[in-house]
């Protein structure tokens, strides 16, 4: 479907004169960056060096970082929900879920526990915002890492719901070691190239570092405010 | 014009500033405190410079091709199904999102911090119509709930007020109960604004910066509210000044870790929202209907001219957070919703002469807000160019304006009022002074001196300037 343009021509027209131009410009322009500082910024790092800057970051954002593999990865999940004082729980909807062996935990030994947990789906609805409304942990996947910044990204689409990330008192994102990039730079050219390969590119891309918080009273830092109040990241050796 | 905060005139609202002893104490924290983790954050990188130059010549780019990229913008952004319209005035903007709401049938409108609706007054007119309109940001909140009360800084628009006052205020208004404490009046707003989200009906948000090759906006904010106010009300308005936009996602990621250092010295806030078009069909959560409405309103007669380079900005406060006069008289003196150095070179060109002559001589022109400019903006020269083009539009600088020069370069050459202002600010160009007119600046104060003799600092620091010109002293 597309949407509609209004008043465009008008108002192109006025900024060409402006710029003293006869029409608006129909070619597009060269882009010739005299300056690039940002491809410097952590260049020759291995992803060692990565995981120690990222490790560092996340004491500076108020969030956990855990650090895990994929055979540990269900008792560290367990153990990070726990501390976080349990569910009820909302996740995505990603098989990766499965293939890292978290099916036992969520259908089995979370429920036995009393622990209820909502999985991210689509057909039903505003349901979905009930529950991660009600929800403690909210777990989500990160698809690309930045290491300088501490930073989560996170692309919606119809099996991984925005509010996930933002409803839940908790932020529990899984982090694989291989989605580690230096800064967000390498995250640009990535969601460029998604779009300059003919595809979409999510309709809600996420970067997040930490937990919500403000300064907005008095400029005291206040951590946990219209998002969650804490978060926890699980790094997963997947390399 | 909209962007007014207040009916008083100059000096009334300089006087008011001054004499308010919180607001400036906590003007003085917040620069030092902001400043500092500025400067870590910039000095980290250890080629800041380099960062200001790219920067720079992204948003040169960018506003020479202005009206390429605004096509791309458009046309990409209705390939993904949002609307978008075009509006050259204020009113055409309220009146199309006025339109929407009526069409929606909405009540409630929710909003994460937009200085672009400030500007336009789009609240007042959402409320005109009988809709409701609640800001979702703290700060905007708290000045919301304090019947609008305007803001005073553009990225903490609260901050001429005290946790105690803003205790005050809700317990008055929202029945809160417990104490002044930062976290609970937070959590406070937390609890009464959940609810909020869930049962909008439109959400309306600014935008930092539109990317043109894929029509996507970009929100960048710590406390979530824009990521609330985007993801549960049906339709999503996306209000942005015409030149807040860049050629690629590439440019996006250098301007935003541009904004995030300058304004808080983050290395990135904790959300930065990219969203493109409406969501997806089966989404369950994001809004069925985006528009985007692109606002003139003033803009396209500083483009191509003298001033264009204002445009540049990216509304990171950094040059606020230095200025030794924002310091001494606080943001609600501007008398718009612009303050500081960028306030006194862009309010007069939106808002005209005739309601801001007196801003561009509220500087010293000592060019701490240029050097801090993380787009490289020449605001000084930009403050000077004003006084010239006001000179010449007037024959003269009225006489109020010859005094508030004096007052704002004594502000700049008196060390007691010099060492109220800012430590960031540089320090090489202190005057030199020769009996007592200074004759030879150095630095930024040179091409102002060689124009003009500058007044010799004396012990008078501005405050008592201020009260001695209403008693009629002092008027060289
Ligand atoms: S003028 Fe420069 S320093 Fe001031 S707000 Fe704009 S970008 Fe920031």
């Amino acid at each position: 479907m597309t949407g509609s343009i209004q008043n465009r021509d008008e108002f192109l027209t006025q900024i060409a004169t402006s710029l003293g131009r006869d029409s608006w410009m129909k070619n597009a322009p060269v882009r010739n960056w005299q300056h690039q500082p940002q491809h410097l910024v952590l260049k020759d790092a291995t992803v060692d060096e990565l995981v120690d800057v990222l490790r560092l970051q996340c004491e500076k954002i108020h969030t956990t970082l855990v650090e895990t593999n994929s055979k540990e990865l269900e008792k560290t999940l367990k153990e990070t929900v726990a501390n976080h004082g349990g569910g009820p729980i909302v996740s995505w909807k990603d098989e990766r879920f499965s293939k890292w062996g978290l099916s036992p935990l969520i259908n089995e030994i979370w429920p036995n526990e009393g622990i209820s947990f909502h999985e991210w789906d689509y057909t039903k609805e505003m349901e979905n915002i009930s529950f991660a409304e009600k929800a403690n942990v909210g777990i989500t996947i990160s698809e690309i890492t930045l290491a300088e910044s501490g930073t989560v990204v996170l692309l919606s689409d119809k099996d991984k719901g925005r509010t996930v990330s933002f409803l839940p008192a908790t932020l529990i994102v899984l982090v694989p070691k291989s989605t580690l990039v230096p800064r967000m730079t390498q995250a640009a050219q990535k969601l460029r190239s998604i779009h300059e390969q003919g595809n979409l590119v999510a309709s809600c891309v996420n970067f997040i570092t930490g937990p919500s918080n403000s300064a907005d009273i008095e400029l005291n830092l206040v951590v946990g405010v219209h998002g969650p109040v804490k978060a926890s990241y699980i790094l997963i050796d997947d390399l | 014009m909209s962007m007014k905060i207040s009916t008083s005139d100059f000096k009334e609202r300089v006087d008011k500033g001054i004499h308010d002893s919180f607001m400036r104490g906590a003007v003085v924290g917040a620069q030092e405190r902001m400043g500092t983790r500025r400067l870590d954050a910039t000095n980290e990188l250890g080629n800041w410079e380099e960062w200001r130059k790219h920067g720079e010549e992204i948003r040169k780019h960018v506003l020479e091709h202005l009206d390429y990229y605004l096509k791309e913008l458009s046309d990409n952004v209705s390939k993904r199904g949002g609307h978008v319209f075009f509006a050259q005035t204020a009113e055409q903007a309220n009146e199309y999102i006025r339109g929407v709401i009526k069409e929606k049938n909405a009540k409630k409108v929710v909003k994460a911090k937009s200085m672009v609706t400030e500007e336009i007054h789009l609240n007042q007119c959402l409320e005109e119509a009988g809709c409701e309109v609640i800001e979702t940001d703290l700060g905007e909140y708290i000045l919301q709930v304090d019947d609008h009360d305007p803001p005073s800084h553009i990225v903490v628009p609260a901050l001429h007020k005290n946790k105690e006052q803003i205790r005050d205020v809700f317990t008055e208004k929202l029945n809160y109960q417990k104490t002044e404490k930062p976290e609970e009046l937070a959590w406070h707003a937390r609890d009464m604004l959940r609810q909020e989200y869930l049962t909008a009906d439109v959400g309306i948000t600014g935008c930092n910066f539109a990317v043109a090759e894929t029509g996507s906006i970009s929100l960048v904010t710590n406390e979530g509210n824009a990521d609330l106010v985007t993801s549960l009300p049906k339709t999503q308005i996306t209000v942005m000044g015409m030149e807040r936009l860049v050629p690629t996602f590439e440019e996006m990621e250098v301007l935003v870790s541009l904004l995030t250092r300058s304004a808080v010295g983050q290395k990135l806030t904790s959300y930065i929202t990219v969203l493109t078009g409406p969501s997806e069909e089966l989404d369950v959560d994001g809004p069925e209907d985006f528009h985007l409405v692109i606002v003139d309103n003033g803009r396209s007669s500083i483009l191509g001219g003298e001033f264009q380079s204002i445009l540049q900005c990216i509304r990171c406060a950094a040059c606020i957070n230095v200025c030794p006069v924002y310091r001494h008289v606080g943001g609600h003196s501007y008398g718009s919703i612009y303050s500081g150095p960028i306030g006194a070179v862009l309010s007069p060109l939106l808002g005209g002469y005739d309601d801001y002559k007196e801003l561009p001589y509220a500087s010293t022109l000592c060019g701490a807000c240029t050097e801090v400019c993380p787009v490289k903006i020449p605001l000084h020269e930009l403050l000077h160019k004003h006084r010239q083009t006001i000179v010449e539009k007037e024959g003269k600088a009225p006489i109020s304006e010859k005094l508030a020069m004096k007052a704002f370069g004594l502000g700049a050459a008196s060390p007691s009022l010099y060492n109220l202002g800012s430590k960031f600010a540089p320090t090489a160009m202190l005057p030199f002074t020769s009996g007592d007119k200074i004759s030879k600046g150095v630095g930024p104060l040179k091409a102002w001196t060689e124009i003009r003799e500058f007044p010799a600092p004396n012990k008078e620091r501005f405050r008592d300037w201020f009260k001695n010109r209403d008693k009629g002293g002092d008027q060289s």
